[in-house]
């Protein structure tokens, strides 16, 4: 067990009744989750060989890295090399585009950095007024505020940002359509920021909904909830994570968000192009807009990358993982030719990847 | 990616900054999206992440945690009684 909750008594004795508690529902249940912090956790605490194996915990697309397009990854590698700094956290650097990544970028010299926040990357604009740089803004709604809250202090003028940031509800409805799943265990740290009245519309379409913190407790307490409610065949929105979600959300956050972006159709590895999933920049902001600012500098470039793209073939499975229908198991490549050090596709390389998760925890 | 961390308010460095105490670690974090300092006082709980703290952890929240814990395990108990475990 991690460093538990100091508000939280007696983990060990809650996890115990819990086990036994969901052992004890009699029928299979496929409850899926979509963040990659909860991927982390189960596997990490070995959930799924806790639980009876009629009740399968499926992972779906939940790990920002892992669902970047490569179409984005591409974009920000050429602005990289036509000689801007491009500024990104670290689990982008080594996510594989077309024919490289970002840290091949730099190791060939282009100028691309890491940051803890976006405020980093402000500051070194700031502090390097002779440079162009683009923030290589990627997440989910936990994320995306932080993004609105630099937009709304003003940046500098030599400051853009390329977004590439996805809306986690829109991906449930399209999984919704796709595969069979009884219900979802929704991502806590998306809900502090969007409360969890987006996920109402999902449990009046009859899927169980229990929004779950991060411990190993908080997830089976979230399963535990999700059972019951299928047990008494009713579906609602309910809260395992109290002391960090509110109903309503970080209200400042989603003003934020709706003062600074539009809701556009965005392209998400392994599940295409999703209406209304993700953000851009409102017009006012299009001078900071990388992808308005610098797209002639890119576009041919890109274009001829997107053509490579079509014709080559990729043996990772990272969309099929990521929309819960294979495990990292079912890949040829896993723990051979794909590894942490060397990833071939995202799933692999971020610490939220199912399969780094998989490598990490769950090797025999 | 969204992984966010507790920590607590040791100090109000301005008007839209905090430094936060995570376990001895401390850091600066950006409090744009609890609508700034003057909404936080020293000794609150927050969640970070990627450097800004996005929800305060109150103790009346904590606590309601704590209690559906606490409310699972007597649940159990009381069925293992009636079990006559």
């Amino acid at each position: 067990m991690t460093k538990t909750d100091p508000f939280v008594k007696n983990p060990v004795e809650v996890q115990k009744k819990l086990i036994e508690s969901i052992a004890a529902y009699p029928k299979p249940a496929r409850i899926m989750h979509i963040c990659g912090t909860h991927e982390r956790t189960i596997a990490k605490y070995g959930i799924r060989s806790l639980l009876p194996d009629r009740i399968e915990v499926l992972s779906g697309p939940g790990c920002p890295v892992c669902v970047t397009p490569d179409d984005d990854i591409d974009a920000a590698i050429l602005l990289a090399k036509k000689g801007l700094t491009v500024v990104t956290f670290g689990d982008m650097l080594r996510v594989p585009g077309t024919e490289e990544s970002l840290f091949d970028a730099r190791a060939e010299g282009a100028d691309v950095r890491m940051v803890y926040s976006i405020d980093d990357a402000v500051k070194l604009a700031e502090e390097n007024p002779e440079k162009e740089i683009v923030f290589f803004s990627i997440g989910f709604e936990t994320t995306i505020p932080t993004t609105a809250a630099a937009v709304r202090r003003g940046l500098p003028s030599n400051f853009s940002i390329y977004t590439s940031l996805k809306l986690t509800p829109p991906a449930i409805n399209l999984l919704v359509q796709d595969i069979n799943v009884d219900a979802f265990i929704a991502p806590g740290h998306v809900a502090v920021i969007t409360g969890t009245v987006p996920y109402e519309e999902f449990a009046e379409k009859g899927y169980p909904i229990a929004v779950a913190g991060f411990e190993s407790y908080d997830i089976l307490l979230g399963i535990k909830m999700l059972l019951d409610q299928m047990e008494a065949g009713t579906s609602n929105v309910e809260n395992a994570y109290m002391r960090a979600v509110k109903t309503e959300g970080n209200p400042i956050a989603i003003k934020m968000m709706n003062d600074v972006f539009d809701i556009v159709d965005v392209e998400w590895r392994g599940l295409g192009i999703i209406p209304e999933s993700g953000y851009r920049l409102k017009e006012k902001y299009q001078e900071n807009d990388a992808a308005v600012k610098f797209k002639k500098i890119y576009e041919d470039d890109l274009n001829k990358l997107r053509e490579i793209r079509s014709k080559k073939k990729k043996n990772c499975i990272c969309a099929t993982i990521l929309t819960g229908k294979a495990t990292p198991a079912d890949c040829p490549m896993f723990d051979k030719a794909c590894k942490p050090t060397n990833p071939i596709g995202p799933c692999m390389v971020s610490d939220e990847g199912m399969c780094h998760s998989w490598y990490k925890y769950c090797r025999d | 990616m969204c992984i966010a961390i507790p920590g607590k308010i040791s100090k109000i460095i301005d008007e839209n900054k905090a430094e936060v105490d995570f376990g001895g670690v401390y850091r600066e974090v950006n409090l744009d999206l609890l609508g700034g300092s003057s909404e936080i006082n020293v000794g609150d709980h927050v969640l970070v992440h990627v450097g800004y703290a996005i929800s305060i952890i109150t103790e009346e929240e904590a606590r309601l945690t704590a209690e559906a814990f606490d409310e699972l395990l007597a649940a159990n108990e009381a069925m293992d009684q009636e079990a006559g475990i």
